[in-house]
């Protein structure tokens, strides 16, 4: 088992060195001068020149690269050119809310889908089933804005339950923290509820036409053990599996999420620094999405192991 | 909430001994209705029979009969669509049929057990034996873990698996096919149920392994008295282990009586017809021509699977080693043995569908051991093979006619032309004209091997390869393709190669027979010598092993009675 994650760690290494060099150079051809932005609308071109110097930005790309991905290597992600601070620290004091929504959302997302999908499942056919279905449709085709803009309407402004917007950090009000954080983690909940629960439905309604689930039932177990025990943990892959890639596509969720619910959060930190053209903060913000995403798969592929016990690397 | 009886010293019985009258199962009038627009309106219908104390009542009949019905029906697992509208079926007095959801949940593997076909697909994958064994005793039992530990230890003991510590802490695929049916039983049996069903419990498995568990279930049923409802449909196993036997036809009870008379003077004409397409193990007298010119020859053909590891080099399987066998114009050779002896993968080599990685294979003359795909296509053409499963071996979303003429197209022969010989050729296979025009899922298992091997016949071949072409049908039907295949051999002067684990086939189709074990052919001669007089000590072990050797059962008559291959139409000029 070890030996399997160092070779996969070590697989991982190439994968994050071209999405460094993809970052690196997609930022430098698309247009857009950081220098520009930073002047302001009338700066003379002399200004900008200078600027442009003082960042570095008029060196070769490939010097450029050089300097940049030397210091990553010695943890220093530079200094942003917009906020005028060290991006590790800006990073830093930005990742517990998108931490605390991304982690709130997916627990939520995991403790409605799989419960709704196995019933479905069991249901196979009957009224519940059908509505799970499409509901599930309704759920993933809406765009979670307009979710989001619905529940501030009804829970915040309607009902007056929760707050519209605004995060209150978690070491200050551990309570007041997790209200703000409901109403956007519903919000953001509800495409991965629909793709989780479908996807454990289908899982699901394969595992129940196995020879071992009638063998289940031949032994007189009651029809609870038979779903969990049994054709759950049977179904786990592709749950996993589905769960693993709604995580990576949380990351990008959480952007718009955290936009209109507005959490200070890395969401935000990332459409901020790409609309000034920031450039070490987008780095370092793709950056970590990467690990954060390769790490994910690895323990996505070690739970598989502990789920199936056929499956050995 | 059970009371578990003290485990009784095994007492050998003398089989068949007439068991004493108790009844333990009691199936009256059963009727069991099918959904509507099925081809008929019940799975079984009328069904009565009864079960003594210490008695096995085997239930048998060909696929579709209604045997599975009666036992799921009798363990309340019958899906939902099927509904038992009649009769009763009384476990020890008690109506099963009216015992509600939890009451048959106290009953299942504490009363009544069942064991089931398939040992690799009815383990859990996921959960080690011991744990999915655990899981009755938790259900039934007020035991402690450390007791049901122990009892199951014990229990795993008694049906033979040795170093049972390993078993218990095993997974069902680090387990061997008859090491799971143990499993099974194990389960089944923990609890010392009055009554166990078992639904074809050794099909899946090799004739020695099928022996043993034969053996281990007669031996476990008799030392506690259990009462057995046995499902085959195999009269083999009916004449090793049955008291009495219940015949089933299209879901009537059309016979029943003890084991000896029904086998030895059936009276109904169907039990009759089904014992008498039984092939008999002794092969019967056919000319053997040794003058014929050989077709195909093998020189030490080997097959080596060599596991690739990233970083080192994996272990090595020798699936054939060193197979030598000669096959003639116009005869059949049988390669026999069990799963995982490398018979299929011989022939699989053969065909070129793999490469082998030793040795030789010559066709004719050609030596098509290692051609490169374009040299092969010529030889292609004169190679066809005739699979195992016939309701997966034709494209569903293609006509009879479009998969017939596939082949022939392929090689250039015009659309009409094509559809010229598909008309010929169904009709050779006694199917109607209108069958080309057809999707196989309107056929039989029978039909469609009989489309599998007119298709494979449009390609006019010199050999047919037959692997396990007949193991998926009943017996009624397996003996008209057995027919049908002899009697194209040699109208059309084919050489055939016939892959199979049954024995009683082997002995009535082939002319020369190999037995294969582990990768290797441990003998090598005619059908005749080899049945009559078996050298080898393992040919000897599969002969002894054969369910029911004892007992004659019917002749397949090869030398076609009702004169129909005069109309067949030779297809090759």
């Amino acid at each position: 088992m070890l030996e399997f994650i160092a070779r996969r760690l070590a697989g991982t290494l190439p994968v994050l060195a071209i999405v460094t060099l993809f970052v690196f150079l997609m930022l430098r051809l698309i247009p857009g001068d950081p220098a520009a932005v930073i002047a302001g609308d009338n700066a003379s071109s002399e200004q900008i020149e200078l600027i442009r110097q003082r960042l570095g930005l008029n060196d070769a790309i490939w010097s450029q690269f050089g300097i940049w991905i030397s210091h990553v290597l010695r943890g220093d992600f530079g200094e942003s050119f917009f906020f005028k601070r060290s991006v590790a620290e800006l990073v830093l004091q930005r990742i517990e809310p998108t931490l605390a929504l991304a982690l709130c959302t997916l627990l939520f997302a995991i403790a409605v889908a799989v419960p709704i999908g196995v019933l479905a499942a069991y249901r196979h056919g009957s009224l519940f089933d059908r509505i799970v279905m499409v509901l599930s449709v309704v759920g993933f085709s809406v765009p979670g804005f307009v979710v989001g803009y619905c529940m501030i309407y009804m829970f915040s402004i309607v009902l007056n339950l929760l707050p519209v917007q605004g995060y209150v950090r978690l070491q200050e009000d551990f309570w007041a923290s997790l209200r703000h954080l409901i109403l956007p983690s519903v919000t953001l909940s509800v495409g991965f509820i629909a793709l989780i629960s479908r996807m454990t439905r289908a899982a699901v309604i394969e595992v129940l036409r196995e020879d071992y689930i009638r063998t289940a039932r031949a032994k007189g177990l009651s029809q609870g053990v038979i779903l969990v025990r049994h054709a759950l943990r049977n179904a786990a892959v592709p749950v996993l599996t589905i769960i693993g890639t709604s995580i990576a596509v949380l990351i990008s969720g959480v952007v718009v999420t955290e936009t209109v619910f507005g959490l200070p959060g890395l969401g935000r930190l990332t459409v901020e620094a790409v609309l000034s053209r920031d450039f070490p903060t987008i780095q370092a913000v793709i950056l970590m999405f990467s690990v954060v995403y390769v790490l994910i798969n690895l323990a996505i592929d070690i739970l598989y192991t502990i789920c199936d016990p056929r499956i050995r690397f | 909430m059970t009371e578990l009886s003290p485990t009784v010293e095994p007492v050998p019985l003398a089989r068949p001994t007439a068991p004493k009258n108790k009844p333990i199962l009691e199936v009256r009038d059963l009727t069991v209705d099918l959904p509507a627009r099925g081809d008929r309106s019940y799975a079984i219908r009328n069904v009565s029979f009864t079960i003594n104390a210490g008695e096995v009542v085997c239930l048998v009949g060909e696929s579709g009969s209604g045997k599975s019905v009666t036992a799921f029906a009798a363990m309340g697992l019958l899906s939902k669509a099927l509904k038992p509208s009649g009769g009763q079926i009384l476990l020890e007095g008690e109506d099963l049929l009216n015992a509600d959801e939890p009451r048959l949940r106290q009953l299942r593997c504490a009363r009544m057990s069942m064991i089931f076909q398939e040992p690799m697909t009815a383990l859990n994958p996921v959960l080690t034996c011991g744990r999915q064994i655990d899981e009755v005793l938790e259900t039934h039992t007020e035991l402690d873990s450390r007791s049901r530990r122990a009892k199951i230890i014990s229990m795993l003991a008694r049906v033979r698996l040795s170093d049972p510590e390993r078993i218990y802490a095993s997974f069902p695929h680090q387990l061997s096919g008859g090491q799971r049916q143990r499993i099974m039983i194990a389960m089944a049996l923990i609890l010392d149920p009055v009554l166990l069903i078992a639904d074809e419990p050794t099909t899946a498995l090799d004739v020695t392994t099928q022996s043993e568990i034969l053996k281990l279930i007669s031996e476990l049923q008799s030392s506690n008295g259990t009462g057995v409802l046995f499902i085959t449909h195999d009269f083999g196993v009916v004449a090793e282990i049955a008291h009495r036997v219940a015949v089933l036809r299209t879901g009537e009870l059309v016979e029943m009586g003890p084991a000896d008379q029904v086998l030895s003077s059936p009276r109904h004409e169907y039990t009759k017809m089904l014992i008498s397409s039984v092939p008999s193990i002794k092969p019967p007298v056919r000319q053997v021509a040794q003058e014929r010119p050989i077709l195909l020859r093998t020189e030490r053909l080997g097959k080596t699977y060599e596991r690739k590891g990233l970083f080192r080099r994996g272990a090595a399987v020798h699936a054939v080693e060193d197979v030598d066998f000669v096959l003639r114009r116009g005869q059949t050779v049988g390669i026999v043995g069990e799963s995982g002896s490398g018979k299929s993968t011989v022939a699989r080599c053969i065909a070129r569908l793999i490469d082998p990685s030793a040795g030789k294979i010559m066709l004719g003359e050609a030596d098509i051991t290692q051609m490169s795909s374009s040299q092969l296509r010529p030889y292609r053409r004169r190679v066809q093979i005739v699979f195992q499963d016939p309701y997966r071996s034709l494209n569903p979303r293609m006509t009879v006619g479009a998969s017939i003429i596939e082949g022939p197209m392929n090689f250039g022969m015009s659309k009409g032309e094509a559809l010229a010989r598909a008309a010929t050729l169904i009709e050779t296979v006694r199917l109607e004209r209108s069958a080309l025009n057809r999707y196989p899922h309107q056929f039989s298992g029978g039909q469609r091997q009989r489309i599998c091997i007119a298709r494979a016949l449009a390609m006019e071949p010199e050999l047919i390869i037959a692997d396990e072409a007949v193991s998926a049908l009943d017996v009624s039907v397996q003996k008209q393709v057995l027919q049908l295949l002899d009697e194209v051999r040699r109208r059309l002067d084919l050489a055939v190669l016939f892959i199979t684990h049954d024995l009683r086939v082997a002995a009535q189709i082939c002319d020369w027979v190999a037995v294969m074990k582990q990768g290797r052919v441990v003998e090598f001669g005619t059908a005749e010598s080899l049945f009559e007089h078996p050298q080898h000590e393992y040919t000897r072990a599969l002969f002894s092993a054969a369910p029911g050797r004892g007992r004659e059962f019917g002749q397949l008559h090869l030398v076609d009675p009702d004169g129909i291959a005069e109309r067949v139409v030779r297809v090759v000029p």
